[in-house]
């Protein structure tokens, strides 16, 4: 199994769902179109010359200034040909929503959810979308790229009243 | 197939058998000794037997990844010691590994040996505290102060080298943070002299031993094509018998040049993870002792690539050149700059395949860094191993899954 085997069999299966194939490196990525996405890993899962059974990585990447926004980026891994595929899809600003791919392979779960809690990319069909590294009742994403960092200031003698002031335990 | 399921913590809040038995839901951790950490699970028990086991993460989440964004690629590496911090040299391996190949920068010889064999000695050190605290927490004491004995060895080769015992950032982006000290190799050979008979003292202790045998042969198995399906990596897929080892399926610094074996299980469970384990640590030995072979035959030479653009120049060239006085300086004060693309590597870390993804967008800091934490994904089967399980039994599978808290949260 090489990169350009499964190239030319994607092109040949679905020509309408891939905008992008790139190598560099040796590593073959391909961009999709979100609504193809589950029947490229869904045949990509299950071809048995190339079974790519095993998803080894899921995260997100927030494109801030460019459209779309979002990408998910999919790393599938065949454990009989060692060989692995980069699958990429885009999602707008305004509707960041990505097929989930939990239902084909379970270790999607806590990926897309740490993708969701971080990047606020939907996952459509995800069985609990729930945030899972900040706290429940967190507002906003924080890796998106306008989600401030934040600090706390240093307390010197010459700012400590300022800033004492503004913390709880002055108030008591 | 059954579907197989992953449950969070919101889902268990009803007992799902109300009617025809009472069960309880059971707060495990954050705070307990056995959870390793700061882990938190959410039981679903009737009776003893554990009818659903929903892991709850997030406590030491601490931003890595977004604080990475706003550091240059050098500083950034000191926050990836941070994540597995027991194993703090592999996380430095595949955050360099990402990045330099995204620069492509060759890497010489000499340094991928140091390399390998720093990596091998973090994966004995990092097996020899799962090893002791997993059989600590099947109350067998002694064997915790053993592998505590051996750890400190390695951890003051570490200190040799790097001035630290822990967080080390050792290994840099282009080489190495500075040379191995002389007495390095003498430190390394009295290490993988002692080792195989220290593997023989715990394997004394514990692998015929009928208390351990009772609680861990047969408990939390899982078979190979749900391991994978769950996305375990590391000795717990292949204590299932999948013998997927990126060492060996995607090989890294030259791991396709040494010799060694993959060990597998058979049945996946806690007995053969911990067979697989304490195989990888004798083949650890071996590989550690290929690498002094060839530094000794290599002798002295670079530590770091030769790319001044990637790598700072030694010092004494700094006070009379100003060549490397610039570069210094550049390197300093902007970073470098690696073209605009992703890279995504992985390396086989002690507790699995950990991936590294960078996104760089042709400036000095990353963009986006992401890495896949096998301890993370490792934590999804939990479930699935305690299902009818007794509570005592979870205790001994968390610690056979050997997640590290700070590697699950980032």
């Amino acid at each position: 199994m090489d990169n350009q085997t499964i190239r030319d069999m994607l092109q040949a299966q679905f020509p309408q769902a891939i905008v992008d194939v790139s190598e560099r490196l040796g590593d073959l990525s391909v961009t999709l179109r979100r609504e193809h996405l589950l029947a490229v890993v869904g045949f990509l899962r299950d071809h048995p010359d190339a079974p790519y059974d095993f998803l080894e990585h899921l995260s997100g990447v927030d494109y801030l200034g460019r459209t779309p926004r979002f990408e998910v980026v999919i790393h599938l891994m065949s454990l009989r040909y060692l060989h692995r595929i980069c699958l990429k899809v885009t999602a707008p600003e305004d509707d960041p929503h990505v097929p989930s791919l939990t239902p084909l392979y379970p270790t999607a779960n806590y990926q897309e959810r740490e993708t969701w809690d971080l990047l606020g990319i939907v996952f459509d069909g995800h069985p609990s979308l729930k945030r899972i590294l900040m706290p429940d009742d967190w507002i906003g994403h924080p890796q998106r790229k306008d989600h401030p960092l934040g600090e706390e200031e240093v307390a010197f003698t010459f700012n400590q009243e300022r800033i004492y002031a503004q913390k709880p335990f002055a108030k008591e | 197939m059954t579907i197989l399921e992953v449950p969070t913590p919101h889902d268990i809040t009803e007992p799902a058998l109300a009617g025809t038995t009472e069960t309880m839901v059971l707060n495990m951790g954050p705070h307990h000794p056995s959870t390793h950490g700061v882990l938190r699970l959410v039981l679903e028990l009737d009776g003893e037997i554990v009818i659903s086991a929903a892991p709850d993460v997030g406590f030491l989440h601490t931003g890595i990844e977004k604080n990475m964004e706003s550091k240059t690629y050098q500083k950034a590496l000191v926050m990836t010691d941070r994540m597995d911090y027991l194993a703090p040299l592999s996380n430095n391996l595949c955050y360099a590994l990402a990045v330099e190949k995204l620069m492509q920068v060759e890497i010489p010889e000499r340094v991928q040996v140091i390399r390998v064999l720093l990596v091998e000695l973090q994966r004995i050190s990092s097996h020899l505290v799962w090893l002791g605290t997993h059989a600590l927490d099947l109350a067998a004491m002694s064997v915790f102060l053993y592998a505590m004995r051996e750890r400190e060895q390695i951890l003051d080769i570490f200190e040799l080298v790097s001035g630290a015992r822990m967080m080390t950032s050792y290994i840099r982006i282009g080489g190495l943070a500075y040379d191995v000290p002389v007495d390095f190799l003498p430190t390394v050979d009295a290490l993988v002299e002692v080792m195989p008979s220290r593997v023989d003292e715990y394997e004394d202790l514990l692998t015929g031993n009928p208390i351990w045998l009772e609680r861990t042969v047969g408990v939390g198995a899982i078979d190979g094509k749900s391991a994978v399906a769950y996305g375990l990596t590391g000795a717990n897929l292949r204590a299932t018998g999948v013998p997927y080892d990126v060492r060996k399926a995607q090989p890294y610094s030259g791991y396709e040049t040494y010799e060694f074996q993959v060990p597998i299980g058979k049945n996946g469970d806690i007995y053969d993870r911990y067979r697989v384990r304490m195989a990888e640590m004798r083949q650890s030995v071996l590989i550690c002792r290929q690498a002094a072979e060839r530094l000794r035959a290599i002798g002295p030479g670079p530590y770091v690539t030769p790319d001044r653009k990637v790598a700072p120049p030694p010092k004494s060239e700094i006070t009379h050149s100003m060549e490397s006085l610039i570069h210094h300086f550049k390197l300093w004060t902007e970073g470098f700059k690696p073209p605009v693309g992703d890279a995504y590597v992985s390396i086989e870390s002690p507790r699995g395949s950990l991936g590294c993804y960078v996104v760089s967008d042709g400036g000095p800091k990353p963009w986006r860094v992401h890495f896949r934490s096998p301890s993370l994904i490792n934590l999804q089967g939990l479930h699935h191993m305690a299902k009818g399980r007794l509570v005592a039994d979870l205790v001994a599978l968390i610690a056979s899954l050997d997640p590290v808290l700070g590697e699950v949260d980032r």
